[in-house]
């Protein structure tokens, strides 16, 4: 696979694609609109930007690194949980709940990435499928701790920074998620445009020749796994501080075969693929699923089949500026 | 020790269905590497043949098997000819993605046209109740059960290791290239091995119903259980399929009978701790 059309060298390439893009500010600029055009949304933009985090995580991964999960809410909800019960039993802090989730997550994350880096193919996607139903039937069995099936209650945050109290109409809630999205992001864009965000995309293309050209396969995988997984975690532990609940959906595989239509839909291996996917698939989700939501599904399957059969690359790929790139790539 | 025996002959009539629904996937996937994530949206289409015959016509339950089996069959066929076939050379994410799509639709037409109720089903008063073999009381569906999935696995191998067409199965298994080098219709083979083990997943679409119910979520909720048959017993192998539905459907009954509390957790225990152990499953051979 060609990244680049022209031959360039490594590190001009590499200084070439970290500069910013005046449509990427636009883009992050935009994101302020619904402050002024759509207040009563803002609960709503809330959910967009938690799972744009959660997608921009499973991108890392999948996007980059060619794992293929089925069950990526494990860490989610991994984060979602330890959150949720950190506040419960009286640290209601923030910031440091958040940061908590995403340790969880991803000591989690490191132990799981040690099994997952040895396996491709099935093996692999029933290795991630089996996790995520792992933790969640533990999650069901443990409900003296997480309260079972009826969710976990009594979550009560403390104001962010003693100042932002999480009010009702989500102003805070939005802010404080759309803030350690862009953040994350930030982290997630430096760490693909180096030279080991590089050898990541070598892996998705060929995991057996990187070894040979001196990047360790496995090695790599463990420590793109584990970031993903922290950053899972801190998109769970954001759900359940900006909601003050956490119910067993968030370890379910609905949400792992969500994100991946998600990133899907905003297209792979981009990293704003997650981030467009998420508010299109939200904003659909919220104006047409109304009270029957087996019928949005039927929608998400057409769509589905449809990437597949027609823009084997995602929808966005279609756009006109990466249509060059696309063309590079082997069909 | 009677309750013990009890428990196993339960477990064993639940791995048999877990067999039948999915000992086509097992095949398939061991020949072409295609993971058909929707496997179960065609057992679950062979259930509601069998309910729809029974509750609006008025058929004889045992007479809807076969139809469930060939609609089931014929099903796939068409869906393997118009979509699986394009994305068999496909990476794994595309063949996921079209395949959870499809099953995704037909959650959605099932619930459509059902709703999202379970599905009531009676079935004749033969199959109901119990026997009694030598102190062993016996619930008579689950005896049918076992006999009837005994009964396909016996005509399973005789047939893979007696016939011609077995015999190119195999092959196709074995060394797809190869296979292909010496004049075996491979893609042929494989859509009759598809449409066979579709129906069979119908067959067992059909008899699931009388033991775990049918709704439209069936095609999710067993798709899991297939894949862990499948992936534990390894790929392109009925003896692993066999053998290791009748360990998962053992140890799901005496898991639940046991220790209620777990859950399924064991059972997905189980298959990460096989798997490390065995990344090509118990049986498999790549």
């Amino acid at each position: 696979m060609s990244i680049v059309g022209a031959v360039t060298e490594p590190h001009a390439y590499l200084r070439s694609q970290t500069r910013w893009r005046p449509v990427e500010l636009a883009f992050w600029l935009a994101t302020l609109l619904p402050y002024v055009l759509f207040p009563d949304y803002l609960v709503l933009a809330s959910a967009i930007a938690i799972t744009a985090l959660f997608a921009l995580s499973l991108d890392l991964i999948l996007g980059y690194a060619g794992i293929v999960s089925l069950g990526h809410a494990a860490f989610f909800g991994l984060g979602a949980y330890t959150a949720g019960l950190a506040a419960k039993h009286g640290w209601g802090e923030p910031i440091s709940g958040l940061a908590l989730g995403g340790l969880v997550a991803g000591i989690v994350g490191y132990g799981a990435s040690l099994i997952v880096a040895r396996f491709r193919h099935l093996a692999l996607i029933m290795i991630t499928l089996g996790m995520g139903l792992l933790l969640e039937q533990a999650a069901n069995s443990a409900s003296w701790l997480t309260g079972g099936a009826d969710g976990l209650q009594g979550v009560k945050m403390w104001p962010i920074f003693d100042v932002f109290r999480f009010d009702l109409y989500g102003k805070t809630a939005y802010g404080y998620s759309l803030g350690v999205l862009f953040i994350v992001f930030l982290v997630a864009r430096r760490l693909i445009n180096s030279p080991f965000g590089l050898s990541l995309r070598g892996i998705r293309e060929n995991a057996l020749r990187m070894p040979a050209l001196g990047a360790p396969s496995r090695a790599h995988i463990r420590k793109i796994y584990t970031i993903a997984a922290v950053i899972a975690g801190f998109a769970g532990a954001l759900l359940a501080q900006t909601t003050e609940t956490v119910s067993l959906e968030a370890f379910g595989f609905q949400r792992s075969a969500d994100v991946l239509v998600i990133l899907i839909l905003g297209g792979t291996g981009r990293l704003y693929g997650g981030l467009v996917g998420a508010i299109i698939f939200m904003v659909a989700r919220d104006q047409f699923s109304g009270n029957t939501p087996q019928f949005w599904y039927f929608w998400i399957g057409i769509l589905l089949v449809a990437v597949v059969m027609f823009l084997p690359n995602g929808v966005l790929g279609g756009l006109a500026r990466l249509g060059a790139l696309l063309r590079g790539r082997a069909p | 020790m009677g309750p013990v025996i009890g428990v196993l002959f339960d477990g064993f009539a639940y791995g048999m269905l877990l067999f039948l629904l999915s000992v086509g996937l097992s095949v398939t996937l061991g020949m072409m590497n295609f993971v058909n994530l929707a496997h179960c949206a065609f057992a679950m289409l062979g259930g509601y043949v069998t309910v729809t015959l029974i509750n609006t016509y008025q058929w004889p339950f045992l007479a809807t098997l076969p139809v469930a089996f060939l609609a089931a069959g014929a099903a796939s066929v068409l869906f393997e000819r118009v979509l699986y076939r394009r994305l068999y050379g496909a990476s794994d994410l595309d063949q996921v993605l079209l395949t959870i799509g499809l099953a995704f639709v037909a959650v959605a037409v099932a619930a459509y046209v059902y709703g999202t109720v379970q599905q009531p089903v009676r079935v004749p008063a033969y199959l109901r109740g119990s026997v009694t073999v030598a102190g062993l009381t016996l619930g008579t569906y689950r005896l049918f059960l076992v006999t009837v999935a005994l009964a396909v696995t016996l005509v399973l191998v005789l047939a893979l290791e007696y016939t011609r067409f077995g015999a190119q199965v195999r092959a196709a298994v074995d060394n797809q290239r190869m296979a292909r080098g010496l004049g075996i219709n491979v893609g042929l083979v494989f859509a009759i091995t598809f449409a066979l083990g579709s129906g069979l997943a119908g067959l067992g679409g059909a008899l699931a119903i009388e033991i775990v119910g049918l709704d439209p979520s069936f095609a999710f909720t067993y798709l899991i259980y297939v894949l862990i048959v499948v992936s534990v017993g390894g790929l392109g192998s009925i003896g692993g399929s066999f053998a290791a539905a009748a360990l998962i459907g053992i140890s799901d009954v005496a898991g639940k009978y046991y220790a209620p509390q777990l859950g399924a957790f064991l059972i997905y225990l189980v298959m990460i701790v096989l798997l490390m152990w065995r990344p090509v499953g118990l049986f498999g051979r790549r």
